[in-house]
């Protein structure tokens, strides 16, 4: 009996620690998108944090940007609305996410999983429209273009996730190490919530 | 934000799994000649070759043992194609109490040592027509200093480093009277004098500074090389025509029949400067210092140098006699031993270090020459290699305790060993060997894996090429009891000597670009929202930038007939390998090679009214074609204003 009960505060510690694991993305990248060419024996790469775009070695972003006035693609740009919101996001999410670790019963867990596969699934579509856009939104004085077999303007997106042949470069996207510790974080506030709500069970039967 | 399943972190790692390149290599086994110099495409060399260019005047970086040419350095001479003494940065470097000097005869690299071990920060090089001793930083593999040596003609035993780099060395090959004088040639004997020149180089950066000079008696000094080890802090220099002639030397300058190997501690000069037993001498000569963050080159002029008699200065000069002109003068890795070449011999004499100090402790004179105590040649000789070849020339060492030396009459390495003077193998060379090379075979660590002949005369060893043919190195294996000749390759000018180190000890401090953000020079656009055109009087600087594929600006109008017109480019790139060039139409000068990051200035004065394209020369895009722009030129009493755009803006 006495077991059981100290599993209150170790489900309540799980949930803690999950809505904290989100503030990583402060520190690691949550994604990196790479281009490699023949010609570029170290090839170019951005790595996307939760508020910048950083270079994977120096010079990266100005390179992409050279190569990409080619194709008429827009630079990529120093800052993006998103850079402002999402950090918000995170603190608000964390915070609240504690306070249901501290306060709440595990019908809360499970609420603060689903907000968060939510705003994980509209932040994907957003950074998806992104990438559209960037890909897609070519400047009409572009010094080279290239049509699909169809004769539509060819799109230069790079893919969400796997790796694509874009012209001359092979473009690797992929999730980084804050990206895997928020995930870690989100899959243990559901843990979280079924730890709790077997134990919230046990409790009432016993109680009974 | 992002949501990620698990299966997403075994599918990136799987990716990174198969990213992995496993790129072991093959330990050189005895091969065929052929696999054992090939190196694969995109593979690298195990050794940089710096080859001196002799009579070019540059210095040319190869790799071993491939003998792939990378880069020719320019030193001594100008570099049209890399503007190099044409663009304004460079132009100071070629700077002399003679005026600006285009060429120069470039002798003996040496690279800096740390414990008497190479350290692979600097490479120096002497000239031997205008005395000069030049630094080449191995980082930028570009010559970043040249500084004049007065009092000096034919810098020839020069440009050695002591063991921690302390000095770099000059010394005289022609005695002159110093200070120059009108006097008659033939007045030579005791009128003429030899100096040698000790210069402090600074561990920080490598800047050189002429210390002192000894003033010696008027003979050819000629090779020279520090001690290490227990010698540390003794030069040892051979010298000929001890019988101070001075015409038809090739006959006047060989009756002695022992010359002398001048025995210098420079550790008892640097007492005897503290102690201000020097005498100042007014003199004037260029100090050309290129600073990597102005990416300009100064000239400074000095006006005097500090001079040690040693005559008055006992204990800093001994005479050790040697056979017959001796030419090369080399120390073995452990400082004991002091080889010297008697050129016009059959027999390399050796002595012994510890004898030396032996015999000095003992007074074991057998006279003086000019106030400068002979040793007897008994009391300090080692031993010979006899009879190993005709005319024997240079001696570099491996790390087991062998010497090889080039011999130049019978065209021939020869192996032998140390201690015992028997000679232990030779191969023929094709032909006339002058120095070789084995890499750090002149330190305390020497890497002995090849050694590298560098000949005089090829003759019939390559296509012909009219009268005038190329000079050649030819590569040896001396890892094996008998030497194996390996590959033959051709060089840039003479292939006079060369230093040699291995690739990993500098191959990864080669700086790649200019930092745009560390860019101080003087003139340089950071920015193409900040060029501009401005007018001083007749003088109009344009301050442009490139990055593919154009020039900001590109259009230029207002300029006249009269004006002198200074382009000062900045590369505005920052990737690896991709420099811009630039070439005027009417320019009297070369183009100019901007590597990215970098501000480099060409002067163009126009002399006629008109439309003047300019464009880049070094093929950096795919729109490197389009990378071009136009200048107008207006009659001299237009009033056309300045005005400057880039797509009309």
């Amino acid at each position: 009996m006495q077991k059981r009960i100290k599993n209150i505060p170790f489900a309540r510690t799980i949930m803690i620690l999950a809505a904290i694991l989100p503030l990583s993305v402060f520190i690691f990248p949550l994604w990196n998108v790479t281009l490699e060419a023949p010609q570029y024996p170290t090839p170019l790469g951005i790595n996307i944090y939760i508020n910048d775009f950083a270079d994977m070695n120096p010079h990266d972003i100005k390179n992409i940007n050279l190569l990409n006035h080619y194709i008429g693609m827009k630079y990529i740009p120093e800052a993006i609305p998103e850079f402002k919101i999402f950090p918000i996001g995170i603190i608000i999410t964390t915070i609240i996410g504690v306070l249901i670790g501290i306060k709440s019963n595990h019908e809360w867990f499970l609420v603060w999983f689903v907000l968060m596969v939510v705003l994980s699934i509209a932040g994907m579509t957003d950074f998806y429209l992104w990438e559209y856009d960037y890909g897609h939104d070519l400047d009409s004085k572009a010094i080279l273009k290239f049509t699909n077999p169809d004769g539509t303007p060819m799109g230069f997106q790079p893919p969400m996730i796997g790796s694509k042949d874009i012209l001359n470069f092979k473009a690797h996207s992929y999730p980084r190490l804050g990206a895997y510790l928020l995930s870690v974080g989100i899959i243990l506030s559901l843990y979280a919530y079924f730890v709790s709500k077997k134990i919230s069970k046990i409790k009432s039967q016993s109680i009974l | 934000m992002k949501k990620k399943y698990f299966s997403l972190i075994f599918f990136s790692s799987l990716v990174l799994a198969c990213n992995i390149n496993n790129s072991g290599s093959s330990s050189a086994l005895d091969y065929s000649a052929a696999e054992e110099v090939y190196i694969a495409p995109g593979k690298y060399d195990s050794f940089y070759a710096f080859i001196s260019g002799g009579f070019s005047g540059q210095l040319a970086v190869y790799g071993l043992p491939s003998g792939r040419l990378f880069k020719v350095i320019p030193v001594f001479s100008v570099d049209a194609e890399k503007g190099y003494g044409f663009n304004e940065e460079t132009k100071p470097l070629l700077n002399t109490s003679f005026g600006s000097i285009p060429w120069g005869d470039s002798h003996h690299p040496d690279i800096s040592q740390t414990n008497g071990e190479l350290d692979g920060r600097w490479l120096f090089i002497n000239e031997n027509n205008t005395p000069r001793i030049a630094k080449v930083d191995l980082s930028l593999f570009e010559t970043t200093e040249i500084i004049e040596i007065p009092n000096t003609a034919g810098n020839h035993s020069s440009s050695y480093v002591t063991e921690n780099t302390e000095y770099v060395i000059a010394g005289t090959r022609f005695s002159i009277p110093v200070p120059q004088e009108d006097i008659p040639i033939n007045e030579y004997k005791g009128n003429f004098k030899g100096t040698l020149s000790f210069l402090k180089v600074n561990p920080e950066d490598g800047r050189m500074n002429l210390s002192f000079q000894i003033m010696m008696p008027g003979y050819n000094y000629d090779k020279a090389h520090p001690g290490r080890g227990p010698s540390h802090g003794w030069f040892f220099y051979t010298t000929y025509n001890t019988e101070e002639a001075y015409s038809l030397q090739e006959v006047n300058s060989s009756q002695n029949d022992k010359d002398f190997i001048a025995a210098v501690n420079w550790k008892k000069a640097e007492e005897y400067i503290s102690k201000g037993k020097f005498k100042t001498m007014s003199t004037n000569y260029a100090h050309n210092v290129y600073d990597e963050a102005t990416q300009t080159a100064k000239t400074e002029w000095i006006k005097e140098v500090r001079v040690l008699d040693p005559s008055e200065c006992p204990g800093l000069v001994y005479f050790l006699p040697t056979p017959k002109s001796p030419h090369g003068c080399d120390i073995d890795p452990s400082g004991e031993y002091i080889v010297g070449s008697g050129k016009l011999s059959a027999d390399v004499t050796v002595h012994s270090f510890t004898k030396m100090m032996q015999a000095i402790k003992e007074k074991n004179f057998s006279g003086e020459a000019y106030g400068i105590p002979v040793i007897n040649f008994d009391a300090v000789h080692a031993g010979s290699v006899k009879q190993a070849g005709l005319g024997p020339l240079h001696t570099e060492f491996d790390n087991v305790g062998n010497a090889y030396t080039s011999f130049f009459i019978s065209s021939e390495l020869v192996k032998w060993k140390l201690g015992t003077w028997e000679v232990l193998d030779r191969k023929p060379t094709y032909y006339s060997v002058g120095h070789l090379m084995i890499p750090g075979g002149n330190s305390k660590k020497p890497f002995g894996k090849y050694a590298l002949a560098l000949n005089k005369i090829t003759k019939d060893r390559y296509l012909p090429t009219g009268p005038e043919v190329t000079q050649s190195a030819q590569l040896y294996d001396i890892t094996g009891e008998k030497m194996k000749l390996l590959l033959d390759f051709p060089t840039v000018g003479e292939p006079h000597y060369a230093a040699g180190i291995p690739a990993d000890m500098i191959k990864k401090k080669s700086k790649k670009l200019y930092k745009l953000e560390d860019n101080i020079h003087k003139y340089a656009t950071l920015s193409s929202l900040d060029t501009k055109v401005i007018r001083e009087g007749k003088k109009v600087h344009i301050y442009m930038t490139t990055i593919r594929s154009h020039f900001t600006p590109d259009n230029i109008e207002g300029i006249k007939v009269g004006d002198k017109v200074y382009f000062h480019i900045t590369n505005l790139e920052q990737d690896y390998d991709v420099p811009h060039g630039f070439a005027m139409i009417g320019a009297n000068t070369s183009e100019v090679l901007i590597m990215p990051g970098q501000t480099e200035t060409i002067v163009w004065e126009p002399k006629q009214v008109g439309i003047w394209p300019f464009y880049c020369t070094d093929f950096c895009s795919a729109l490197h074609q389009e990378m071009q722009g136009y200048v107008r030129v207006s009659a001299k009493n237009s009033d056309i204003k300045l005005s400057w755009s880039l797509d009309n803006d």
